[in-house]
């Protein structure tokens, strides 16, 4: 872990939606290389809360920054203005995401989807991406699905190729909202594994929210229970799992484990 | 037998024996009907970007676009657009010729073209709105999840996507356009309607001429409906994932639906 400043950094995050209050000042900061678990029941606020990072939700009020810079808003004099699309845009190829639900691009092959950021966005030669790309794919085990459409691929392989997508950009920060929910179980696997590698062996920094304890407790350095908005309960998944302090985590667990 | 008072050798000669007069009132309303769907569909596009643009003047004016060309009867605006700048202002807006580098076009068939484009884009502006409605959110999602600006993620990702449910009612459109584009005729443009309107009122055989043309707008709707059931079953094909070739999908177009080319001993 390095000691030079989060590479995320939220300071109480309120979010409404009309006036149900999803989250109700939620703080956190991540550093280079760590893994962060966010758990919780439905509707505690994780997923609203790692979507608020990348500006896909906006926030009602605190501040969050990755490396440095204010997310979605600019402050002038005090205030704080929404910032330009193209800002945010700009603010976004630092922080990449994985959906629930893969997301990809159907109308595109699965090499197509990865180099489809690099090439249009950060504007990397064709060639470059192509060789990136297939580097990416096979790094997620998919090197012979490069032109293949989503269509084609199971959920597991779907979302490797989503994993594969998002680092294309090269993130500082990786999100995952519930990557293996809408998986069948016997895929499940394949996609923790890619993520295990990326958080044990390339050092990715990623905040994931997700229910397989298994791998929190495996690779996570730091697990975040979160219930009605707030964060109410972190620590390291050995001290978080086998001695929580707050009752209500506990009940949680008894409940999920 | 009333059969009988039909002059089976006009009709005869209508079909297999079109004559160069007929031809260029078929070709005609091919090109009417073709320049006014292009228009129709890109009228449509700016008018779908704009209705779900920030702005609020925008948003009015696409809205009071759709208002006016849906509300108001086809003939009425064909009128207005031929007719109207003259008698408003005192000007000819459209001459009675235009000129398009190489090629002429008679003034009546270009305010025909482009007061059917008018027409087509308020319906083609539902269309494409609707198409882009029917994409998937999380695909805008990841596009921005990405970096993509929104114009960028539009283009690239929600559009081709919005295409495959575009296109099916665009067909339809364009099969009413073809049949609309004879109100032209109105303000003298010799398309199709036209010459027969013409023939008739020199023969007094109206049957006939009338039986000729509707045989002749079948056959450009039933080519038109071929094609576009080829265009459907592609995108069809590439929604599967499957990558036929041009010789399977033509096969596949004349297939009963269900069945599959590929893998089929």
């Amino acid at each position: 872990m390095s000691s030079n400043g989060p590479i995320m950094c939220a300071s109480d995050v309120v979010k409404r939606f009309g006036r149900l209050e999803v989250l109700k000042g939620v703080s956190l900061d991540v550093h280079a290389g760590e893994v962060v678990c966010i758990i919780g029941p439905s509707g505690s606020g994780k997923t609203t809360f790692i979507r608020c990072i990348n500006h896909l939700e906006k926030i009602d009020s605190g501040r969050i920054e990755v490396n440095g810079h204010l997310i979605g808003y600019r402050e002038a004099k005090g205030r704080f203005i929404e910032d330009s699309e193209v800002n945010i845009a700009r603010q976004r190829c630092e922080i990449g995401m994985v959906f629930q639900r893969f997301n990809l691009f159907p109308h595109m092959t699965a090499l197509e989807n990865v180099i489809e950021a690099p090439v249009r966005v950060r504007k990397v030669p064709n060639v470059q991406a192509i060789r990136e790309g297939e580097a990416l794919l096979a790094g997620v085990g998919l090197a012979d699905k490069r032109d293949v459409y989503p269509g084609k691929l199971s959920g597991g392989q779907q979302q490797r190729v989503a994993i594969a997508r998002a680092l294309a950009m090269k993130p500082a920060l990786m999100l995952f909202d519930e990557p293996t929910s809408a998986l069948d179980p016997e895929v499940i696997g394949e996609v923790l594994d890619v993520m295990k590698k990326l958080a044990l062996e390339m050092g990715t920094t990623m905040i994931v929210v997700t229910h397989e304890m298994g791998f929190a407790r495996e690779v996570a350095d730091r697990v975040v229970m979160m219930d009605d908005g707030r964060i109410i309960e972190e620590g390291p998944p050995r001290h978080f799992f086998e001695a929580p302090r707050e009752e209500r985590t506990k009940r949680f667990l008894s409940k999920i484990l | 037998m009333l059969l009988a008072a039909i002059d089976w050798h006009i009709l005869w000669q209508r079909i297999f024996h079109p004559d160069h007069v007929f031809v260029l009132a078929l070709w005609r309303t091919i090109y009417i009907s073709v320049c006014a769907q292009v228009l129709g569909v890109v009228l449509g596009l700016i008018g779908a970007l704009m209705r779900m643009s920030r702005l609020l003047p925008l948003r009015l004016l696409s809205g009071l676009y759709v208002l006016i060309f849906r509300g108001t009867p086809l003939i009425v605006q064909i009128f207005f657009v031929y007719f109207g700048a003259n008698l408003l202002f005192g000007v000819a807006l459209i001459p009675r010729t235009v000129h398009f580098g190489l090629f002429d076009m008679d003034g009546a068939a270009f305010a025909g073209i482009i007061a059917l484009g008018l027409n087509e884009g308020a319906y083609m502006r539902e269309i494409i709105r609707a198409g882009i409605d029917a994409v998937d959110k999380g695909q805008l999602e990841a596009a921005r999840s990405l970096g993509m600006p929104y114009r960028l993620a539009m283009r690239r990702i929600i559009l081709p996507q919005a295409t495959r449910f575009i296109i099916p009612p665009l067909g339809n459109e364009f099969n009413s356009m073809m049949k609309n584009s004879s109100l032209v005729f109105f303000i003298g443009v010799t398309e199709l309607f036209g010459d027969a309107e013409i023939r008739y009122s020199t023969t007094f055989k109206p049957v006939e001429y009338f039986l000729a043309v509707a045989f002749w707008y079948l056959v450009l709707t039933t080519v038109w409906s071929v094609i576009q059931a080829q265009i459907e079953r592609k995108l069809a094909a590439s929604e599967r994932g499957d990558e036929l070739s041009f010789r399977e999908r033509v096969a596949a177009a004349w297939l009963p639906s269900g069945m599959r080319v590929r893998g089929t001993p």
